[in-house]
């Protein structure tokens, strides 16, 4: 046989390899040391951080990677995304905010006018909109369709009325896109319609929801009477359903994104242990401990190697089907057992949550890792719970 | 980056596929494998005639250099109709190891293995070596221009028909010494060697060795004196990669024999498959099986690595390879019910051979282990 270049491999052309240096001393030149730091132990970055990070990427016309080049994307190819994920990943950047990048940005440029477009999509980039998502209410979960909150038609204006929840970052974000009823049809899918609305608008109340790590990402959201101009309808009025099908094809690439983070968090979680001594030797000499990490590192090898997979895959043009469900199911369920096993490596120090007197000196990573533990039980139920996901598959892959 | 077959190998798997339906159909599985070992022998001629028993030997001995992916495409269809000949101890194995030989055993060898003549099986686990490779108790002592080997080899794959077997004895140092570890190529007829048949649950046919002063010419020592352990993991890797490919063609049959099962079954009125517990078990089937192939392609492509990454490469996807497939093959059966635990139905032969594939070279717990302690 011969040695075949164009069968099964790894290598990277030289442009390939030039583009990741290229990413590479982005990154190097870009990243504060205080950053990087943060990420790697595992700390959310602020949304300063990650704002003054998104303007380095804009400036350099990399601020979002995903979309296409006429509306200010880099125009990269699938494998050059996924080098700019990889590096990313590798020198702890803070991961990019996806709701206005991923969410809506693909939204506008689908359905949007041409006003729209240009008055939302360049400062999605730039980072001086900070964009919420409106979708879900207290009886609409994962039945999202079953939503109450009402827009009725004025003129020149809707109004709102109605409450949504679980909405993250509204009480930092300027703008919210969200999913309302301007009527009723056969199913209860039709009727909805998708609006922008400006989080200044009178009529808005903000009620924040601690999560079970005793802080604030997200919230309540009620609507009283508020007017939001016709202009800011996304496509036709009824049709706002429909609209997040585009998002189905781009939930790989948020899904990829993550997966290439969970070996970071492993090496994290190592070095946690090795700092924890027990006698004369720590915490990762101990047998039961390595096999339970040597597990979760031999998983994210094989979730790495799926989303390259899937990400060359998409160059050559093959469906890659559901496998993005399929990542964001093994993504959750892999980096909530990371997120457990920094604590079990902490042993008492996992239970060294706050002072009570302002005396006691805390680990460095006390308690971002039991915080990381218990946030991290959000990534299977958050955009399409673990169970919505194997529907997903079950139907569209499996056809059953 | 790729992860497309070459048409070349599209084509050896389309072919090999044939030959599967053709000569290891389910329904005749039951009388063929009454008939053991002889007529094995007359389909490894057909495979041997094909030029798939060459496929993976040195170009320098007659064969076609094939690489990691070529085996891997031609194991992958060995996996889907359950072909039990000994391509993986004899044309994968073995001349990876007899490459490091000399003189004209060799030679014969591997023309010999091209041709279907020979077939060679390895003999490395000792009763009290568990999985460990380096853990050799058979002695070769030395003396009058060669060795005597004596010692008991409890499990040789696929050895029950081997006509050479190739064996880990210890030349010098302690009993789990990496160092001193040489390995020699004998005769099924050696003097002083007796050959202990027994079959596995997934009918292939493995022997029991007892070496009591074996006779062996210092030209059959494959590789320098003392210096085996190296080559032995390297071709063991082999092994266990070729493995993982049959591994995956396994599962990737259970999974479209259970769906379709899924869909076909009926109970309460309904296709079972229209039942959400069995639809999500059915998704972490396919989701196994997903994750399983990414775990061979990590495995397949650094087989060439260095020796570092490609011990890790192989440990990883051996460990959860042998996971995800006996959750495969294990769900398979409970998915399918009563008829899934019969012998009569297909299924359970494929989870079958994912036990034993599971065991052959270490078994997840084992490889999981290596991966722990190397990391």
């Amino acid at each position: 046989m011969r040695r075949d270049k164009a069968a099964v491999n790894l290598t990277q052309s030289p442009a390939e390899t030039a583009f990741r240096e290229e990413v590479r001393s982005f990154f190097a030149d870009t990243l504060t040391r205080e950053s990087t730091s943060r990420t790697r132990a595992g700390l959310r970055p602020e949304p300063s951080e990650v704002i003054a990070y998104q303007k380095h990427l804009a400036a350099r016309g990399w601020g979002a990677p995903t979309w296409p080049a006429e509306y200010g994307g880099p125009g990269w190819t699938p494998t050059q995304l996924y080098i700019f994920q990889q590096e990313a990943a590798r020198a702890d950047a803070p991961l990019q905010y996806q709701q206005g990048l991923e969410l809506i940005g693909p939204i506008i440029f689908t359905y949007g006018t041409a006003a729209q477009k240009a008055r939302y999509l360049p400062r999605i980039i730039s980072a001086d909109d900070w964009w919420c998502q409106g979708y879900s209410e207290p009886g609409a979960g994962s039945d999202l369709a079953a939503l109450r909150t009402r827009a009725v038609r004025r003129a020149g204006y809707y109004v709102v009325d109605g409450q949504k929840t679980w909405t993250s970052f509204a009480h930092l974000a300027t703008h919210m896109f969200t999913l309302v009823r301007t009527g009723s049809g056969d199913k209860k899918q039709s009727g909805i319609s998708m609006l922008l609305i400006d989080m200044k608008t009178p009529g808005i109340r903000i009620r924040p929801l601690m999560t079970l790590d005793e802080l604030h990402h997200t919230n309540e959201v009620f609507l009283d009477g508020v007017k939001v101009p016709v202009d800011d309808l996304v496509g036709e009025e009824g049709e706002g359903w429909t609209y997040g099908k585009v998002l189905l094809d781009r939930e790989r690439g948020v899904a990829a994104a993550s997966a290439l983070r969970i070996s970071r968090q492993l090496l994290a979680v190592r070095e946690a242990a090795r700092q924890r001594l027990i006698g004369a030797g720590s915490m990762l000499d101990d047998a039961t401990f390595r096999v339970r990490l040597a597990q979760l590192e031999i998983e994210t090898t094989g979730l790495e190697m799926t989303v390259l997979r899937l990400m060359t895959d998409s160059v050559t043009g093959i469906d890659s089907g559901t496998r993005a469900s399929m990542l964001k199911i093994r993504w959750a369920e892999l980096t909530q057992q990371a997120a457990e096993l920094w604590t079990t490596a902490l042993g008492y120090d996992a239970a060294a949550f706050d002072s009570l007197d302002g005396c006691r000196k805390f680990p460095r990573d006390m308690p971002h890792a039991m915080q990381g533990a218990l946030y991290s039980r959000l990534t299977s139920i958050y955009g399409g719970a673990s169970e919505i996901q194997r529907n997903i598959i079950a139907r569209r892959s499996l056809g059953l | 980056m790729n992860f497309e077959l070459s048409e070349e190998q599209l084509m050896l798997r389309e072919t090999v596929d044939r030959f599967g339906i053709e000569h290891y159909a389910a329904a005749n599985r039951a009388r063929m494998l009454a008939n053991g070992g002889a007529a094995g022998r007359e389909r490894w001629k057909i495979m041997a005639d094909n030029g798939w028993l060459a496929l993976p030997l040195p170009e320098m001995h007659g064969g076609m250099n094939g690489t990691p992916v070529d085996v891997m495409a031609l194991m992958e269809a060995f996996g889907r109709h359950l072909i039990f000949e000994p391509f993986v101890s004899t044309c994968v194995l073995a001349p990876a190891l007899l490459a490091y030989g000399s003189g004209e055993i060799v030679v014969g060898l591997m023309r010999a293995i091209a041709s279907g003549d020979v077939q060679i099986a390895p003999a490395f686990a000792e009763p009290d070596s568990g999985y460990e490779l380096n853990r050799v108790a058979t002695a070769a002592a030395s003396g009058d221009g060669g060795f005597r080997l004596s010692g008991v080899k409890c499990h040789a794959e696929n050895g029950a028909d081997a006509d050479w077997f190739i064996i880990t004895a210890r030349t010098r140092g302690g009993v789990a010494d990496r160092d001193g570890i040489s390995l020699f190529v004998i005769a099924r007829d050696a003097p002083g060697l007796s050959v202990e048949g027994y079959r596995s649950i997934d009918h292939h046919r493995h022997a029991r060795l007892r070496l009591d002063s074996v006779p062996v010419a210092s030209s059959a020592l494959l590789g320098a004196r003392n210096e085996g352990f190296p080559l032995l993991e390297m071709a063991v890797d082999r092994a266990i990669a070729a493995h993982l490919a049959e591994a995956v063609g396994c599962m990737d049959v259970l999974k479209d024999m259970t769906l379709a099962y899924l869909k076909s079954r009926r109970q309460f009125g309904v296709v079972i498959g229209s039942f959400q517990v069995l639809q999500h078990r059915m998704v972490d089937i396919a989701i196994a099986c997903e994750e399983a192939r990414s775990m061979l392609y990590h495995a397949t492509l650094h087989l060439e690595a260095d020796q570092v990454v490609r011990r890790r490469a192989i440990s990883a996807a051996k460990a959860r390879i042998g996971q995800t497939g006996l959750f495969v093959g294990r769900q398979s059966v409970q998915l399918h019910g009563g008829i899934g635990a019969t012998d009569e139905l297909i299924v359970s032969h494929y989870l079958k051979r994912l036990m034993m594939i599971d065991i052959a070279y270490g078994n997840c717990d084992h490889h999981r282990a290596l991966f722990a302690v190397d990391g």
